[in-house]
């Protein structure tokens, strides 16, 4: 009870701060008083009329670029150092089985989206993965469905939306989770919800175990992104992330 | 009569280099090579993970922090023997960091065959250009492999009580292969390292004609400009939507290309491929533009004076960077500096300078370098794989196909890559 109270104060905080970033940020460069125009200015070569594949709808840019830096510093000094002390002290083997495991939890994620979007084979094939992974596969610790060509098919409520036209809605980076928008914000939160209803692990009732749970995923989760902030050299890092995510999720939805 | 003999018998005497063996790295077409690189039923057996240490140096302590760069000092990998051992310095390409795949292929092919490995990254690439270059208007070949040594230097002091060393040999791919050379035409004097075997892996011969091949790539295959590039972005994306929806399971892996080459390779337009291979270039070039206008103020995309705020948006000046070419930078930025140093330098001075060609006698009389290349390499002019034949004779490691670094994985060229290290050791 302890730590859920200490969370719901720090989800308060990281709320009322994000409102006062958001209201002091602005991103749009302002000009500066002792500065001269460039050889190749902004002015003279982007133009009105053309709609450039870099532009992502980004109210917010001052205040996501501000949650993208301290992305980048958090990930440095706290999420990165902790998922080398697991993989140092984890096997492998081990590590891989863990991986199996939370995949495994939440494919039912994936089916209840699959049901929603109303795709039968997705959903058939699903249930197909969990029956043999929690059997076969002793709790999900062995992925033996893709062994046997039995495929993940990754669904989330944020396609769900989509599916059903809902537009992405502004570009959000979200504190710890990183590059989302406003629709898959949401959906995650609605998927999150349906999972601790359904309740697999009857978790409500351990709070203890609950909090492992969720940081163990945590872990797991950074352990099998190999994305590394300021890793592509490029001071524009922001940007093609930004399209990167946006353009990945529009193919997600089209499948 | 004699003398075309005399010409010609390099030329046939190298091409026994891969004639006498079958060669059967898969991919025929050098653009399609360049993009798939190496599939994975044909890659090297290398370990899946090795112990990489991540480290970084402050090379020049006092130089003031620019806040809109996250990072103030040089990061390198480090990888590392538990004995004695012959350290390895390698160098990445146009615009890579340390960390890039084929760094990371390097590591664990040398690391397997017992050599210490230290990654640089390449001096084109953010990180280098903000902390480690001394002019930070990079693509000097001689200027930035002036920084590169002193990098070394200071990393080996770094390290020297960590590790035990025997010696130390050099590598680099593509843009890092060519500054190898340099680098060590600089130890021969200096008498650091003294590199018993430097490898130079793909390099132009010419960079001006390399990245002006790169360039063309683009302008030919995405005709009319940011409108263009719209249009064919928006394909791009049907493209992929319609394998993606087509397809039992895909994930974007290594292999994902090459499977779909193998399905049906009439769906791959080599065109549009090689459009990507120009987007890709035009990307690192627009990111070293960039950075280095602000790490100098030069006044070329950002308006001088200008102090970049952290959150601010680099989304503008993003869409100007992307259309300026590396013709452009070089006569509208980097001839202009280089000659603001040596008044009397001609551009045709600077684009020789900046070519293998100006160090053409070292290179010929330095038997402790080579060079692996392919025939068909998507950089080099029509031509240019010759001057490897003549320049370094039987030195010179030229397979039938490859493009540009696309092998850089097979079997056959990480095996004669380590090799060509571990000769030495008898």
């Amino acid at each position: 009870m302890h730590t859920n109270h200490l969370l719901r104060k720090l989800a308060l905080f990281s709320v009322l701060g994000s409102l006062l970033l958001l209201s002091g940020c602005n991103s749009l460069p302002k000009k500066q008083i002792d500065e001269l125009p460039a050889q190749h200015s902004v002015d003279s070569v982007v133009r009105d009329d053309v709609d450039y594949v870099i532009d992502i709808y980004d109210p917010f840019e001052g205040f996501n670029r501000g949650v993208y830096r301290f992305n980048a510093g958090f990930d440095r000094y706290v999420f990165l150092p902790v998922v080398a002390g697991y993989e140092a002290v984890t096997p492998d083997p081990i590590e891989d089985g863990i991986s199996n495991f939370f995949n495994n939890i939440f494919e039912i994620t994936n089916l209840t989206n699959a049901v929603l979007q109303l795709k039968p084979k997705s959903a058939v094939e699903t249930t197909g993965r969990i029956i043999i992974n929690t059997t076969l596969g002793l709790g999900g610790i062995f992925d033996v469905a893709t062994k046997l060509g039995l495929y993940e098919n990754e669904e989330d409520f944020g396609q769900t939306l989509g599916h059903y036209g809902v537009g992405n809605g502004p570009y959000l980076v979200l504190p710890v989770f990183g590059p989302s928008n406003l629709r898959d914000a949401t959906g995650y939160i609605a998927d999150s919800v349906a999972f601790s209803e359904i309740d697999l692990l009857n978790l409500d009732d351990h709070s203890k175990r609950e909090l492992i749970f969720y940081l163990a995923d945590a872990i797991d989760s950074r352990h099998n992104i190999s994305f590394r902030y300021y890793d592509t050299g490029s001071p524009f890092e922001y940007e093609l992330i930004r399209l990167l995510y946006t353009k990945k999720r529009l193919l997600d939805i089209a499948r | 009569m004699k003398r075309i003999l005399l010409y010609l018998l390099p030329l046939m005497l190298s091409s026994f280099c891969y004639a006498t063996e079958e060669y059967n790295y898969p991919i025929d077409d050098p653009i399609v090579a360049t993009v798939i690189g190496t599939p994975k039923d044909y890659a090297a057996a290398l370990p899946k993970d090795i112990d990489r240490l991540e480290n970084s140096i402050a090379i020049f302590p006092n130089r003031p922090i620019k806040t809109f760069f996250p990072v103030s000092k040089l990061n390198y990998t480090l990888v590392r023997q538990a004995y004695k051992a012959p350290l390895i310095f390698s160098i990445a390409g146009t615009g890579a960091s340390h960390r890039s795949a084929k760094m990371q292929l390097l590591e664990k092919a040398f690391y397997q065959a017992g050599f210490h490995v230290v990654s640089l990254p390449s001096p084109t690439y953010a990180n280098f250009i903000v902390n480690a270059s001394s002019t930070q208007v990079p693509g000097h070949l001689e200027q930035d492999s002036k920084d590169l040594y002193r990098v070394m230097e200071m990393v080996q002091n770094q390290i020297s009580n960590q590790l035990e060393i025997s010696e130390y040999y050099l590598t680099g791919y593509s843009l890092g292969g060519a500054q190898a050379a340099f680098v060590d035409k600089l130890d021969k004097e200096k008498q650091i390292f003294n590199f018993k075997k430097v490898l130079m892996i793909n390099p132009p011969v010419s960079l001006f004609n390399s990245v002006s091949i790169l360039d063309r790539l683009l302008v030919d295959n995405i005709p009319g400009g940011a409108q263009g590039f719209n249009a064919y972005f928006d394909e791009l994306m049907q493209d992929f939507t319609k394998i993606y929806k087509e397809s039992e399971h895909i994930d974007f892996s290594d292999n994902f290309l090459y499977r779909i080459y193998q399905e049906s390779p009439r769906n791959i337009d080599t065109g549009r491929i090689a459009a990507l291979i120009g987007i890709s270039f035009r990307l690192s070039s627009a990111n070293m533009i960039f950075t280095s206008d602000i790490a100098t103020n030069g006044g070329y995309i950002l308006p001088k004076n200008h102090k970049m705020h952290p959150t601010e948006s680099t989304t503008n000046y993003f869409k100007v960077a992307s259309r300026i070419s590396f013709a452009d930078y070089f006569s509208e930025r980097f001839y202009p500096f280089y000659r603001s140093l040596n008044s009397g330098i001609s551009q045709e001075d600077l684009i020789y300078n900046t070519s293998l060609r100006s160090i053409a006698d070292y290179l010929r009389s330095a038997k402790n370098i080579s060079v692996v290349h392919n025939e068909d390499d998507i950089i080099l002019a029509p031509g240019e794989i010759n001057f490897f034949r003549k320049t370094f004779k039987s030195r010179a490691y030229i397979y039938p196909k490859g493009g540009h670094l696309g092998n850089m994985g097979y079997r056959d060229n990480v095996e004669f890559m380590v090799n060509y290290f571990k000769a030495q050791e008898q």
